[in-house]
C-alpha cells in the first residue's frame, strides 16, 4: 500500500495518487449508502403516488424529516463518539413538560419556562455524561436507565401537578405567540409551505458537520469513538468530549421540545418513548458504525429524510400506515449492509 | 527468582551510578520506584535512568511490570513509593497530558493511534493547530496535511496518501508515524512500549532504525522489549526486570549480548528448560482423533 524509501519522493504531486479515482473517493464517504437508498425511496414513492411530487408534499415531507432530523444530528456525533443516549426520546417530552408547566405553575412568562427547561435538559445530559464517564457502565445501560426515570418522571409529575397525563393548555399566556413563532411557525418560500423546524434542522446540521470535521473537538469526537485509550494517551480530554456529547443530545432535545409545545399548546406526558431508535436508526442509516469512530452528521440528515419521505409516501399511496415500520426495518438493514459493502471495498482497494 | 541464580546476578544497587544523590545530566530518573494494585506488588524498587542522547532499555518477561513502568512514566498511573524525578524535580505525574507537557512522550504498542482516522488527523490528536478566532476557530487542515506528509517524509515515510485511514499502514509504518509526532511536538524523551514485538525482522529495522534516529536527534529513549537482541543493538544502558523487581542494571560497556540473552531469558531457568526439551519423547501423534487423511 504504501512504500518506505530512504530518499524523498519527487516534488509535486505523488503519481501514485492516480490510481485514486473521483468515484472511489466518493464510495469512501460515510453517506453513500444514505444517499443511494434515499433516491430509491424517492423514486419509488413517485412512481406509486401521484402526490407525492406535488410542492405541498414537499413541505409536508421536509417536516416529517426535521422532526427526526433534529434529534438525530447530535445522536450521529454521539454515535461517532462510541456511545448510545436511549433517553434522547422521552428527554424531548420531559424537556416539554417542564417548560409548560413551569411557566403555568409559576404565571410566568412562557420564555422563562423555555429558559428553565433549557437548563433542566441539560442538566439530564450532564447526568448522563457524567454518570457515563464516572461508573464507566456502557452507555446503553446508564442511557437506559435515564430512558425509564424520565418516562416515570414524566408521567408521575404531570399526574401530580395537573391531575391528567395531560399538561395544562399555556395559549393564552404571556409570551406564548413569540415563542411559537421561534419554535413552531411557518415560512412560506417558493410557493412552499415550511415549518420553522426545517430550518433548525438545516442550522443544527451545518453546526454539528462543521465541529465534526473542521474543528478539534471534532477531531476528538472520531478518536473517542475509534480507540478512547489512544486517544486518552495522547492528551485527548475523552471525559469532557463525551460529556459535550450528551449536552448535544440535550440541546437538540430542548429544541425538539419546545417545537412539541408550541405547536399545539399541551403536552402528552407519556410520548417519546421509542422515538430514541428512530433517531439511531437514522444516524445508522446515514453511515454512523454502531461501534463508533466513523460516520457523519450530513448522513444522518439524510436517514432523516428517508424516514420522512416513507413515513408521508406511505400515506400519500393510500397504503395502511401499519407497512411503515417494515420498510424501514428493510431501509435499516439494507442501508447498514450497502455501508458496510462499500467501506470493505474502499479500505481494501486503497 | 530461585536462589541458585541470586549470586550470579549483579546486585542492581551497585551498578547504579546514581543511586545517592539526584543525576542532574538525566531527563528521568526513577529510583526505588514501587506501585502496588491492591495487595498486589506489581513493581518494587526499581531504578532506571534517562540522559539526552541515550536508550535505556527495560527488558523483562511477560509479567515482568514493564506496562506498570511505563505507565508510571507516562503518566497513567501514579506511583506508590520511590522517586520518580523529571529534569531533577521530584514530581508525581497525575495524567498523561502531563506527562506531555513535560516531554515526557510514549508510543504504545497497540493503543498508539486511531485506526479509523486519516494519517493526519491521527498525527496531530491532542495537539491540533487551530487558525480563526472565536466560532470560527477551526483546524488549519492545509498545515496539517503538509506537516504531517514533510515530517513523515523527514523520516523515511513516503505516503501516498495522508487522507488514508491510519489502520490501512503496516504495523512497523504506525508505529514510526506515532514517533515522528512524538519528535514533531518536541518530546524530550520518548518511552516506546514494546514498538517491535508484532513486527516482522525487516519492518523491526525499520522501527529500530528510527529509534536510532530520534536518539541522535538529541532526546532521551526508554525503549521497552523482551527482545535482547534488538536491545543490545540500541540501547546504552539495560535494566533487567523480574516477577516487578529489578533483577539486573547494566551499562553496554559492562555487559555482553549473550550475558544479557541469559539473564533475560532466566539464566539457570533456560539451561533446565533445555534438559526437559532434550529427553522429552516426541510422539508420532500427540493425541486427538486421526487427521481425516490418514485413513487408507
Amino acid at each position: 500500500m504504501t512504500g518506505t524509501h530512504p530518499a524523498p519522493a519527487p516534488p509535486g504531486a505523488d503519481e501514485r495518487l492516480l490510481r485514486t479515482s473521483p468515484l472511489r473517493k466518493l464510495l469512501g464517504r460515510p453517506e453513500l449508502g444514505s444517499v443511494v437508498g434515499a433516491v430509491a425511496v424517492f423514486v419509488f414513492f413517485a412512481l406509486v403516488a401521484d402526490s407525492f411530487l406535488q410542492t405541498s408534499s414537499i413541505g409536508t415531507v421536509l417536516y416529517a424529516a426535521s422532526t427526526i432530523g433534529i434529534m438525530a444530528a447530535p445522536v450521529a456525533l454521539l454515535m461517532i463518539g462510541g456511545e448510545f443516549d436511549l433517553s434522547a426520546g422521552v428527554m424531548v417530552t420531559s424537556s416539554a413538560l417542564v417548560s409548560s408547566m413551569f411557566s403555568y405553575q409559576m404565571t410566568a412568562n412562557v420564555w422563562v419556562g423555555v429558559f428553565v427547561s433549557l437548563l433542566v435538559t441539560l442538566g439530564f445530559g450532564a447526568f448522563n455524561g457524567f454518570m457515563l464517564t464516572r461508573t464507566r457502565l456502557p452507555s446503553f445501560i446508564i442511557t437506559l436507565g435515564t430512558f425509564l426515570m424520565l418516562t416515570g418522571l414524566n408521567l408521575g409529575f404531570t399526574k401530580l401537578i395537573s391531575g391528567t397525563v395531560s399538561t395544562k393548555g399555556i395559549g393564552d399566556m404571556e409570551g406564548f405567540a413569540s415563542a411559537r413563532k421561534v419554535f413552531a411557525s411557518y415560512l412560506t418560500v417558493g410557493g412552499v409551505e415550511l415549518k420553522v423546524t426545517i430550518l433548525w434542522w438545516a442550522a443544527l446540521v451545518a453546526v454539528a458537520t462543521w465541529i465534526l470535521i473542521r474543528t478539534r473537538f471534532g477531531n476528538w469526537i472520531f478518536a473517542v469513538g475509534g480507540e478512547a485509550d489512544a486517544a486518552r494517551a495522547v492528551g485527548v480530554p475523552v471525559i469532557r468530549t463525551k460529556i459535550g456529547l450528551y449536552l448535544g443530545v440535550a440541546f437538540a432535545a430542548w429544541v425538539s421540545g419546545q417545537h412539541l409545545l408550541f405547536s399545539y399548546d399541551v403536552v402528552q406526558s407519556g410520548e417519546g418513548v421509542g422515538n430514541e431508535l428512530t433517531y439511531i436508526i437514522a444516524a445508522v442509516i446515514g453511515g454512523c458504525l454502531i461501534t463508533g469512530g466513523y460516520g457523519s452528521a450530513i448522513g444522518a440528515a439524510v436517514g432523516a429524510i428517508i424516514f420522512g419521505m416513507t413515513s408521508k409516501g406511505i400515506v400519500y399511496a393510500e397504503w395502511n400506515p401499519d407497512w411503515f415500520k417494515f420498510f424501514l426495518g428493510a431501509m435499516l438493514l439494507l442501508a447498514t449492509l450497502l455501508n458496510a459493502w462499500v467501506r470493505k471495498r474502499a479500505e481494501a482497494t486503497t | 527468582m530461585t536462589a541458585a541464580q541470586a549470586p550470579r546476578e549483579p546486585d542492581p544497587r551497585n551498578t547504579s551510578s546514581q543511586d545517592a544523590a539526584p543525576d542532574h545530566r538525566a531527563l528521568v530518573e526513577l529510583d526505588r520506584v514501587s506501585k502496588y494494585y491492591g495487595n498486589i506488588k506489581a513493581l518494587q524498587d526499581v531504578s532506571l535512568v534517562v540522559h539526552a542522547g541515550e536508550i535505556s532499555c527495560v527488558l523483562g518477561d511477560n509479567g515482568a511490570g514493564k506496562s506498570t513502568l511505563i505507565k508510571i512514566i507516562s503518566g497513567l498511573h501514579r506511583h506508590d513509593s520511590g522517586t520518580f524525578r523529571v529534569e531533577g524535580e521530584e514530581t508525581v505525574l497525575t495524567n498523561p497530558r502531563d506527562a506531555l507537557d513535560r516531554g515526557i512522550a510514549t508510543v504504545y504498542q497497540d493503543l498508539a493511534v486511531v485506526p479509523l482516522m486519516p494519517v493526519w488527523r491521527n498525527f496531530f490528536l491532542g495537539s491540533e493547530p487551530t487558525k480563526g478566532a472565536g466560532p470560527f476557530k477551526r483546524l488549519d487542515v492545509a498545515l496539517m496535511r503538509e506537516t504531517t506528509r514533510a515530517e513523515l517524509l523527514r523520516m523515511g515515510i513516503d505516503l501516498r496518501d495522508v487522507d488514508q485511514p491510519i489502520g490501512t499502514l503496516s504495523g512497523g509504518e504506525r508505529q514510526c508515524v506515532a514517533i515522528a509526532r512524538a519528535v514533531y511536538f518536541g518530546a524530550k524523551v520518548l518511552v516506546l512500549d514494546e514498538p517491535t514485538a508484532a513486527l516482522g525482522v525487516k519492518q523491526s529495522g525499520v522501527v529500530l532504525k528510527y529509534v536510532a534516529a530520534a536518539r541522535d536527534a538529541g532526546l532521551g529513549v526508554v525503549l521497552i522489549t523482551h527482545n535482547p537482541h534488538h536491545a543490545y543493538l540500541v540501547g546504552d544502558r539495560f535494566v533487567l526486570l523480574k516477577r516487578g523487581a529489578m533483577s539486573g542494571s547494566h551499562t553496554k560497556g559492562d555487559v555482553t549480548l549473550d550475558e544479557l540473552t541469559r539473564q533475560m531469558a532466566g539464566g539457570s531457568e533456560l539451561e533446565e528448560l533445555s534438559h526437559e526439551l532434550e529427553r522429552a519423547p516426541s510422539p508420532d501423534r500427540p493425541g486427538g482423533p486421526p487427521a481425516a487423511g490418514d485413513t487408507p
